[in-house]
């Protein structure tokens, strides 16, 4: 069906102000084809109904501009490779040399094939297979507009995190980025990405975590102050392997995480967890699909937002068991802490399940904080407002407990107990 | 030490009276008993002391070591010298026990002037105190209370008075859900910690646990008021006679 003259003149705006990159042209034309017959999102997409669309589909105006406040958080401590962006751009003369390390890396924008032909095929190929059965529409517009971020193909065990830090220096800047990780059998690799890339964002990952392989992502969105961002994590996982992503949001205007999951391969195991914390124009969204194909696989869902001074917080989360899908053990929590009345938190816990043998599980709650708890921790001296605060860090403590590295867990709570 | 005139407080919600002008003074390093049938309003004694929020005070004064209490947060009670051993100590999910109890110690410390414990010092010290009171390593790194047996919770709460060294400890009844080993553990700790500079208000239903703490003085209690205050000898014609005799008397 051909798109309302509506969307398809809204699509025609935001499309006006980009340039198809010279790269990867074949994935890229088909991206543009599909999207304009999927349109840009709309209120009236089931998966739109709380989250308004239109800031991520207008054409950027000054209006958006936010320069970037020095970002108090970084991962220096953990001894991480760096990989440096700057405003959007991979900055390879600052970025630490990978030299030694099991790994190939290529910037997408490069577009000479002998050094990654691997990218073609990989290239746009999960995003689209997370189109169904939910159009992501911001995910296809980046495939087709992407004008950079990494591809990496790991083929064994890294030594150290490897740490994307983006820097922002534009007073202007909408940016849409593309990375590309692959995973190779038995390798691994810890990735953390910190930073502020643009006033606005729209940043796809595609990740294929092959047999007997782990991938541990921490994401920080602790710089955002103000800003709008759409992120894609599509990640496909093989027998044995394991996915654990992680997402700190302590800013942000907008702010959609959307994480795509497909378990393809028996035993896998995939953990995405995310703490945020907001308060005023804080509206902060959560959209997150994992698919059961394989038998035997585990996956978690442990979303933590804490809202005040009318934040909004959506989780919208969904388990699908495939037929054949035996001994899945699902897992999905999703909780809100609202500190006054004028916060507020929707969430669409979804399971639907066609294999007979599994065990899943979902809930979600709402609530402020408990006062017998902060009762006890004065009666005991501590503070009203410090007892608060270890309160809100007890209530996040599950999401964080979510990290494999508890040098990086600790980082995080270090880093919160400071800015709360 | 404390020093209770005239106490009357209603529940905030319900406007109802539950204490009815309760006087009570207690000297420095002395211990004092309260008994007293269910509803008599011991519990609210013990949370008024403290400054839970739900209570009105519509009349009296309470003082600690002479300073007036009432207008004070409960943080600042506790600062003061206050301690309310919890009749159901609350489980907080997500902060562990060590971080509890340093955050406790070091707000009190600061809130009085004093330098902060250096991580080493306060480990030091709450190993020393958790052994005495028989807690092991696991359960000072597991969250505050959760998971806690009935006789751990209590006595992590006698732990936690061994640390903070208040001048004044109420006990709201520290024995329920003890069974008598730990009742006497739980005994042995406070005992431990009796001092001619320090005071405690033992609220309890039963004798048993005056067996182990033995109060100087000991009151009854009933619909708000104390009916009858006298010595250790009070405690046991409750335990053989019930409060029924004593109730009747002063009707």
């Amino acid at each position: 069906m051909p798109l309302s003259q509506k969307l398809s003149d809204d699509l025609n705006q935001r499309i006006s102000s980009l340039k198809l990159p010279k790269n990867n042209t074949k994935k890229r034309c088909e991206a543009l084809k599909r999207i304009k017959v999927m349109g840009l999102p709309s209120r009236r997409d089931e998966y739109w109904k709380y989250t308004n669309p239109s800031l991520f589909n207008d054409l950027f105006s000054d209006k958006n501009v936010v320069i970037a406040s020095d970002d108090k958080l970084n991962f220096d401590s953990i001894g991480c490779f760096k990989l440096i962006f700057t405003d959007g751009v991979f900055d390879q003369e600052s970025s630490d040399s990978l030299e030694g390390e099991e790994l190939e890396l290529v910037r997408i924008s490069d577009s000479s094939e002998d050094k990654a032909n691997w990218l073609e095929d990989f290239y746009g190929s999960l995003e689209e297979a997370g189109q169904n059965p939910v159009d992501r529409p911001l995910a296809k517009l980046n495939t087709a507009f992407a004008t950079d971020g990494l591809a990496l193909r790991v083929t064994g065990k890294i030594t150290k995190p490897i740490n994307i830090v983006y820097n922002e220096t534009s007073y202007r800047s909408d940016v849409n980025l593309h990375h590309c990780i692959k995973l190779e059998q038995g390798s691994s690799l810890t990735l953390i990405e910190s930073g502020s890339v643009s006033s606005r964002l729209n940043k796809v990952t595609e990740l294929e975590v092959a047999q007997d392989s782990s991938f541990h992502h921490v994401c920080a969105q602790t710089n955002n102050v103000d800003k709008i961002v759409s992120t894609h994590l599509f990640a496909r996982l093989w027998e044995n392997s394991v996915l654990k992503s992680f997402t700190l949001t302590t800013s942000g205007a907008l702010t959609r995480n959307e994480h795509v999951v497909e378990l393809k391969g028996n035993n896998g195991i995939s953990h995405l967890a995310a703490a945020c914390i907001g308060e005023g124009r804080f509206h902060h969204d959560d959209t997150v699909f994992v698919t059961h194909e394989g038998t035997h696989c585990e996956s978690r869902q442990v979303f933590k937002k804490v809202l005040k001074k009318g934040a909004f917080g959506i989780f919208q989360g969904k388990i699908l068991v495939k037929p054949g899908a035996q001994k899945t053990d699902g897992y999905q929590i999703s909780q809100s802490l609202l500190l006054d009345d004028d916060s507020q938190f929707l969430a669409k816990p979804e399971l639907e399940i066609y294999a007979d043998d599994v065990v899943c599980s979902h809930g979600s709650t709402s609530g402020a904080i408990d006062e017998e708890g902060l009762f006890y921790l004065r009666a005991r001296g501590v503070p009203e407002n410090t007892a608060k605060d270890l309160l809100i860090l007890a209530f996040l403590a599950e999401a964080l407990a979510e990290i494999e590295d508890t040098k990086i867990s600790e980082l995080l709570l270090t880093y919160l107990e400071r800015s709360l | 030490m404390l020093k209770i005139t005239n106490l009357k407080v209603e529940l905030e919600e319900e406007n109802k009276e539950i204490l009815k002008g309760i006087n009570l003074e207690i000297e420095s390093g002395s211990v004092h008993a309260i008994m007293g049938p269910n509803g008599s309003g011991k519990s609210t004694l013990s949370y008024v002391l403290s400054g839970k929020k739900g209570y009105k005070v519509t009349n009296g004064e309470v003082e600690l070591a002479g300073e007036p209490i009432l207008e004070l947060e409960p943080e600042e009670r506790a600062a003061s010298g206050l301690f309310l051993a919890f009749q159901y100590p609350v489980e907080i999910p997500g902060v562990g026990n060590m971080t509890f109890l340093r955050t406790a110690m070091n707000s009190q410390r600061k809130f009085r002037g004093e330098t902060e414990l250096s991580a080493a010092d306060f480990l030091k010290l709450v190993r020393e105190k958790a052994k005495e009171l028989k807690i092991d390593s696991e359960m000072l790194k597991r969250p505050v209370n959760v998971g806690f047996s009935g006789g751990e919770k209590k006595r992590n709460e006698i732990l936690q008075m061994a640390l903070l060294e208040p001048k004044m400890c109420v006990l709201d009844e520290t024995d329920s859900g003890l069974d008598v080993d730990a009742m006497k553990l739980v005994a042995d700790g406070v005992n431990a910690l009796r001092d001619k500079g320090r005071s405690f208000l033992v609220i309890t239903h039963y004798q048993r646990l005056l067996d182990h703490i033995k109060p100087d003085f000991v009151h009854i209690m009933a619909d708000g008021r104390i009916i009858k205050s006298g010595g250790p000898e009070l405690a046991l014609q409750v335990e053989n006679n019930g409060y029924s005799d004593l109730l009747a008397e002063v009707q």
